[in-house]
């Protein structure tokens, strides 16, 4: 590999304008529903307005008289899918198990309800227009049922099965009720967080189109390929007779990590009609037929040795569900992995109530774990009378307590060290409310964050075009990190080009296969193929005959004119089970309180985070900056309201249902430790898209006690709770 | 969405005809309320009728150091009108603690006035509501009700009146004039919004096919030393939890006047006089404001997820006065 074709810096690593960028602040770039599609028809979604019971039938016919109306498709008159059996979801069972059959009644294959805006039909029409004029005039009539709601009254119920991000239901190291005996101090309280909505900026839409029996999906996705495998399977086709598109996605946060009902209605509507069919859900669709985070109640009993040595670790979190499927909040994988205490105990339980499926949300599980975790801690350093930083080192976990296995790497010290510094966590007062700036009381908090470094197998194609100028082409997505950036980087430096000389493509599923856009594994799994690919382009080459010091454009030339290309499939190396893989960091926040209208301001936060290789500063700093802010939003803000007597979502609308607007962010100052990690994949990349917001959430909470001697442990933290 | 009649007026007396012909007809002014609910099918006028080419968009001194504000002052050109913010600070403060810039850009003095309950159940035509639909029931009231009123409620709505400005409004002792068929009257801005009682839907003393054409503030002296304050879940762009506009003339530490009403927390714009007459002729601290505060919320009904509002509001008043106090 002693070739350099051109001299030039390295490209990864550096804060590299995005290279959609331009397209993007232009309206250049394409989104699912802009694809101009000849004869496009256009549909809206019928949804409930009960939360439990039956559609008896849904009364169309005034709708049918209204001009334009192609189709009206209703649990009655849908056809039914030849990969999903329709039975009765209601009656849970090994047979209403399996993605596919999961939310049948969402699909229209039977007359089930389960949540108050459930899809329950749809209008097809050849004018937006026109399709909402019909459904202005859509009569329903139910046979309804009183719906669960409460989760605190509503039966706890182990797991059906727990997703595998979630680890076991039940994980036990050692004896924690031993543990807790030989405690000398204890802390043990529940933590609550709220059911939260993603609210991408965009909302999810598709534009479906058949050719045959060949279907097309310009879909607005973290992945394309789940899509197709779940489409073809409901539709009974290969999956190469799917093509699913998306060159850009405007946000998913998880809620667009694979399909829900809007991609199978679509394709099922443009059948119906014989046109290309297009389906934009409104904002308050968003609130239910797409997923969100469920509530949890997590109880959490910390056992500790007067010098602030861990006896024991317990942590349960009952987490609800809808009635269509057992899905768990995975808030317990860090209570496993964070702090070295001989006895751990953890475990899930599930509450079905009548709302929407609840999903991945911006690092699912670690955002709501870290909160209680890290709140418990706190508490544990102040019944300590122990420094909050002191604690965790006290409690440092050298390898990983839940399964002994060595770190890839693991700087969380350095996070520590290097964020007090930034911060000066020295000026801080460890009593509360002793700390003031004229009306302002103010607080200091520290949490930890961490998540896991995965990596997926993926693959790539690497060409190189007779100019000279490379593109790579990889099946991934552009969820808004910076992907088409990064990738070009990466590429860039294996090859030795700048990165301008290398084009990334995205986005099809013609392309080779990389995984969706979740858990942080784009950058580790796509990244790790792009380079593969482009080093193993750059070495055929070479034993092509390419000459030291001469560029792609003139071998290319003389050697034939045509392009080079290679295809590489990455796998992830024996390590994965060698090692404990994870990313980490510390989030330290300065708040101010209104002692008198209880405003909680936030000035500052620190960050620091060991993600292994940064592959650009500017992307990877905005992934924290982000995440960060999003916490804001989770400490204080963000909770999605359901009436307590008919289940319907409240505030679904981005005036009510509040994130932080920019008078809510102080600055955000983020650092990253320089951490070289060998073991975690070819190109040492750990993943910065979720760790963001972890911990975050702890760390404005801590705060808030240092200023006002208040614990809050019920998210948002509210006015009303301080006042 | 549904489809439905568009006209524009021409004229003052074209508009009020406009409307006058047809019971289910609404003006269209920056269309930030209006649209908003058309689209939730919450207001489902047969015939909208723009005003936007009117010329009510001036703001004129009148008598004596008074403001006569046009009904299509924009809420962003009035906030930032140099007499406004000389002569009402609070009127400027609380058009600027209202919404976004983009929506008050959009919206006028008129519409701020008649803008509609930010209630939950309101806007979502599948909950029952009084409002919407007399006699179907509140659901607030027995539902989430964390952001409604404390004061002037009824057991048939519990809704609060949403606008910041009408606070400011309401007491600086506004006059709202207005136009129908017959000619012109004018409403003292305190008595123009309604309290619910049994009929929440009845909001204010417009009739059907009146124009709002301006909105007249007297000349107060004082109210150069007046402000607003404004509680919310955010830093910017959220409805208010708890309000206070206040303006106090006080000379050599003693209240001779004072101005007060109260935002978030009732059902329509809360002018306080008792809480008004009790600071009169008494010293300005911190005794004499918590006194008002007690006042101004002595007849407060709290519901399930509302409690903290009382307290809130109060002492948000007492900031208020206190400020105002430190600038007299
Ligand atoms: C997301 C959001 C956040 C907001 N936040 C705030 C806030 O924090 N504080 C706040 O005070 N307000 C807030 N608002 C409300 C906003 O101030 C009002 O929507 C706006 O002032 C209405 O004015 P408009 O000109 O757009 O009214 P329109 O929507 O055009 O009209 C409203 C009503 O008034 C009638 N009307 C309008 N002009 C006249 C007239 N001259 N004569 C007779 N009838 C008339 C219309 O027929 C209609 O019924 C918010 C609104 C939104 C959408
Ligand atoms: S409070 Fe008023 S607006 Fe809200 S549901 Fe009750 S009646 Fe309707």
């Amino acid at each position: 590999m002693s070739i350099d074709t051109t001299r030039r810096a390295e490209s990864v690593g550096e804060p590299l304008d995005r290279v959609d960028g331009r397209l993007k602040v232009t309206g250049a770039a394409t989104y699912a529903a802009e694809y101009p599609l000849h004869d496009v028809a256009h549909a809206v979604l019928i949804t409930s307005s009960i939360a439990k019971g039956r559609v008896r039938r849904i009364e169309t016919a005034a709708a049918e008289r209204v001009p334009g109306i192609l189709a009206i498709l209703t649990p009655q008159n849908a056809p039914r899918l030849p990969g999903v059996q329709a039975g009765n979801t209601g009656a849970r069972g090994p047979a209403a198990r399996g993605a596919a059959s999961m939310r049948v009644p969402t699909i229209l294959q039977n007359d089930e309800v389960h949540y108050n805006g459930q899809p329950i039909g749809l209008i097809v029409a050849d004018t937006l227009d026109h399709a909402l004029a019909a459904h202005d005039v859509i009569r329903v009539d139910y046979a309804a049922e009183h719906p669960v709601l409460d989760m605190d009254t509503a039966p706890r119920n182990p797991p059906e099965s727990v997703h595998p991000l979630g680890g076991a239901r039940t994980f036990r190291l050692g004896d924690v009720d031993a543990g807790l005996g030989a405690a000398e101090v204890k802390v043990d309280h529940t933590y609550t967080t709220p059911l939260e909505n993603h609210n991408p900026m965009e909302v999810h839409n598709t534009l479906a189109a058949w050719e045959g029996d060949r279907l097309t999906l310009y879909e607005s996705t973290q992945g394309i390929f789940s899509v197709r495998n779940t489409v073809a399977r409901q539709f009974g086709i290969a999956p190469e007779n799917v093509r699913v598109i998306a060159h850009f996605t405007g946000g998913g946060f998880g809620s667009k990590g694979g399909a829900w009902s809007h991609e199978t209605l679509a394709a099922m509507a443009a059948k119906r009609v014989g046109r290309p069919v297009k389906l934009m859900l409104t904002r308050r669709q968003m609130f239910g037929p797409t997923g969100g985070r469920p509530r949890t109640v997590q109880h959490v009993t910390l056992g500790a040795k007067r010098d602030g040595t861990l006896t024991a670790i317990r942590h349960y979190s009952t987490s609800n569900t809808s009635t269509l499927e057992d899905w768990i909040e995975p808030a317990l994988s860090q209570t496993r992995m964070l702090y070295a205490s001989p006895n751990i105990e953890t475990q899930y339980d599930v509450v079905r109530i009548n709302v929407g499926s609840p999903t991945f949300m911006r690092a699912p599980g670690e955002s709501t774990g870290t909160f209680a975790l890290e709140s418990a801690m706190d508490e544990l350093a102040y019944a300590l009378g122990m420094d909050p930083i002191q604690l965790r080192l006290a409690n440092y976990a050298e390898v990983d307590p839940e399964n002994n296995h060595p770190w890839s790497s693991k700087s969380l010290r350095e996070c520590y060290r290097v964020g007090a510094e930034k911060f000066g966590w020295g000026r801080r007062n460890m009593a509360p409310r002793t700390m003031r700036d004229g009306r302002w009381l103010v607080g200091y908090g520290l949490a930890t964050a961490t998540y896991p470094a995965r990596t997926a197998p993926a693959s790539t194609t690497a060409r190189l075009l007779p100019d000279g100028r490379a593109v790579i082409v990889a099946g991934t997505q552009e969820i808004g990190c910076g992907t088409y950036t990064v990738m070009s980087q990466i590429a860039a430096d294996a090859l030795g080009v700048p990165p301008d000389r290398v084009t990334f493509e995205l986005g099809e599923t013609t392309m080779p296969e990389t995984p969706a856009s979740t858990g942080s594994v784009t950058a580790a799994s796509t990244g790790s193929a792009v380079y593969q690919a482009a080093n193993a382009l750059k070495q055929k080459v070479v034993s092509m005959g390419l000459r030291p010091g001469e560029s792609y454009e003139s071998f290319i030339k003389r050697s034939g004119g045509q392009p080079i290309e290679v295809t590489i499939s990455a796998r992830p190396g024996p390590e994965q089970q060698q090692y404990s893989m994870h990313s980490f960091g510390a989030v330290f926040t300065e708040v101010r309180v209104d002692p008198d209208l209880a405003l909680v301001r936030i000035p500052r936060i620190v960050t620091a985070h060991a993600v292994g290789k940064v592959l650009n500063l500017k992307t990877a700093t905005s992934q924290i900056q982000g995440g960060v802010i999003w916490g804001i939003g989770m400490a204080l803000l963000e909770e999605t309201q359901i009436d307590p007597n008919n289940g319907r979502y409240l505030n679904a609308d981005l005036a009510e249902y509040k994130v932080p607007v920019n008078a809510d962010v102080g600055t955000i100052d983020v650092h990253f430790i320089d951490e070289h990690d060998p073991h975690v994949n070819a190109i040492g990349v750990k993943g910065a898209g979720e760790i963001g917001i972890t911990g975050v959430a702890a760390s404005i909470a801590n705060a808030v006690y240092h200023a006002t001697g208040k614990r809050v442990r019920d998210l948002p933290i509210r006015i009303e709770k301080i006042l | 969405m549904y489809p439905f009649q568009f006209e524009s007026a021409a004229s003052e007396q074209d508009a009020i005809a406009l409307l006058g012909a047809n019971p289910d007809a609404r003006f269209l002014a920056g269309g930030t309320t209006l649209v908003d609910l058309m689209k939730h099918d919450v207001e489902r006028p047969a015939r909208v009728v723009d005003i936007n080419q009117l010329s009510l968009t001036t703001v004129e001194e009148i008598d004596g150091g008074g403001l006569r504000i046009g009904a299509m002052v924009r809420n962003s050109d009035l906030a930032n009108h140099p007499l406004v913010r000389e002569r009402y600070p609070v009127l400027s403060q609380a058009l600027l603690a209202g919404a976004s810039p983009q929506l008050r850009n959009m919206a006028t003095t008129g519409g701020n006035l008649l803008q509609r309950a930010r209630c939950q159940y309101f806007r979502d035509v599948a909950n029952a509501c009084n409002k919407r639909e007399p006699g179907s029931g509140c659901s607030a009231l027995h539902g989430i009700n964390r952001i409604h009123a404390v004061l002037g409620t009824s057991e048939q709505c519990i809704a609060t009146h949403p606008s910041d400005m009408a606070v400011a409004l309401a007491a600086l002792d506004a006059i709202v004039r207005v136009r129908g068929a017959g000619g012109e009257r004018t409403i003292p801005l305190v008595d123009f919004h309604l309290m619910p009682h049994d009929r929440p839907d009845r909001e204010t003393r417009l009739e059907h096919g009146e124009l709002i054409v301006s909105v007249d503030v007297p000349p107060l002296p004082f109210a150069k030393r007046s402000l607003y304050i404004k509680v919310r879940d955010r830093a910017s762009y959220a409805f208010t939890l708890a309000s206070a506009a206040v303006a106090l003339d006080v000379r050599d530490g003693v209240i001779r006047a004072a101005r007060i009403a109260l935002g978030g927390v009732a059902t329509k714009p809360w002018r306080v006089p008792d809480a008004e007459s009790a600071l009169e002729n008494t010293s300005a601290d911190g005794a004499a404001f918590g006194r008002a505060a007690e006042l101004a919320l002595s007849g407060a009904v709290a519901r399930e997820h509302n409690a903290f509002k009382i307290e809130l509001a109060k002492r948000t008043l007492i900031r208020a006065l206190t400020r105002a106090a430190a600038i007299a």
